[in-house]
């Protein structure tokens, strides 16, 4: 029972905090919401039993992520969201209503929530709940199917990481060097 | 009642996807988009966990005497795409801060004026 109380109540959190993400227009304050939705959303995998899900989403979620968009505001210098007067926002709220009625159309035949019996949990997973610790001997499951049996799919993740870096370096890294050269020239100029 | 327990996570998470998914197509503001796109994501990751708990489960962490987990094959794909929608997000972030530079605005529709004007 209490399980369900919490599963509820952050969820409602999580909604509440998602509308007024939306509804607000300092982008400070978004991106500190963003944080705590984030954060909420790494207590809700708590109670989800994901805890490496959790921890991740708790360090890079709300941490980096954070950071990274706290950054991206120190850097445009632009500090509130501007609404164009004449803007009318029914076509973008009958679409995300449709699309969202036909989603919980959609929900109406999954499982229940929790259900021992649902067809996720009786086909691949039951293996290597089972055999994980005998083919890697890591108790943990997550890490023996993330680093062992699927190794190499983690290796092309980090490749994605080390690209989006590299994208990342080549936008921001050319535009350091280029105003320091107009700095140059600048000074160049003057004297 | 069982029915709406049991489907309520479903449903909260499509209402977070629908957020999500508004201010993105809504919203003018490009890192407001991209927080946009972040809250649609978390609301994936969340059917995935969600689809993914047993109840009366434990972690996936082999354990004496625990007969019962939650399956731990989302966890896994959750993890990857977690860090990988890090990347994504920063990348993102450095185009509004290229844009910014090219054009002096991160709102959509002055920038669609620069681009007519040009």
């Amino acid at each position: 029972m209490i399980d369900v109380v919490i599963n509820v109540t952050l969820l409602a959190f999580l909604a509440i905090t998602a509308v007024a993400i939306v509804r607000m227009t300092n982008l400070f304050a978004i991106i500190m919401l963003y944080g705590i939705f984030s954060f909420l959303s790494a207590a809700m995998f708590v109670v989800m039993d994901a805890a490496d899900v959790a921890f991740t989403e708790a360090a890079v979620g709300a941490g980096i992520s954070t950071v990274l968009m706290l950054a991206t505001m120190a850097l445009t210098k632009d500090h509130e969201e501007k609404r164009p007067a004449g803007h009318r926002p029914w076509l973008p709220l009958a679409v995300v209503i449709v699309t969202g009625a036909a989603l919980v159309y959609g929900t109406m035949d999954i499982p229940a929530f929790g259900d021992v019996d649902a067809p996720a949990q009786s086909h691949v997973a039951p293996y290597y709940i089972e055999k994980s610790i005998v083919d890697t001997g890591v108790p943990n499951m997550v890490t023996a199917v993330l680093a062992s049996y699927r190794g190499f799919d983690t290796l092309g993740e980090v490749v994605v990481i080390f690209t989006a870096g590299i994208a990342v370096l080549l936008l921001l890294g050319g535009r350091r060097r280029k105003t320091a050269a107009e700095n140059r020239g600048g000074e160049g100029n003057d004297t | 009642m069982d029915f709406i327990i049991g489907h309520y996570n479903y449903w909260i998470v499509i209402v977070l996807m629908m957020v999500g998914f508004y201010t993105v197509i809504n919203r003018g503001n490009l890192v407001k988009k991209i927080i946009g796109l972040n809250i649609f994501q978390v609301s994936v990751f969340l059917l995935y966990i969600s689809i993914g708990t047993v109840s009366g489960g434990a972690a996936p962490i082999a354990t004496e005497g625990v007969e019962l987990y939650s399956n731990p094959l989302p966890h896994v794909l959750i993890l990857t795409a977690i860090v990988v929608g890090v990347a994504t997000t920063a990348l993102g972030l450095a185009l509004v801060v290229r844009i910014k530079e090219a054009y002096g605005t991160i709102e959509e529709d002055e920038i669609h004026k620069c681009d007519h004007t040009l």
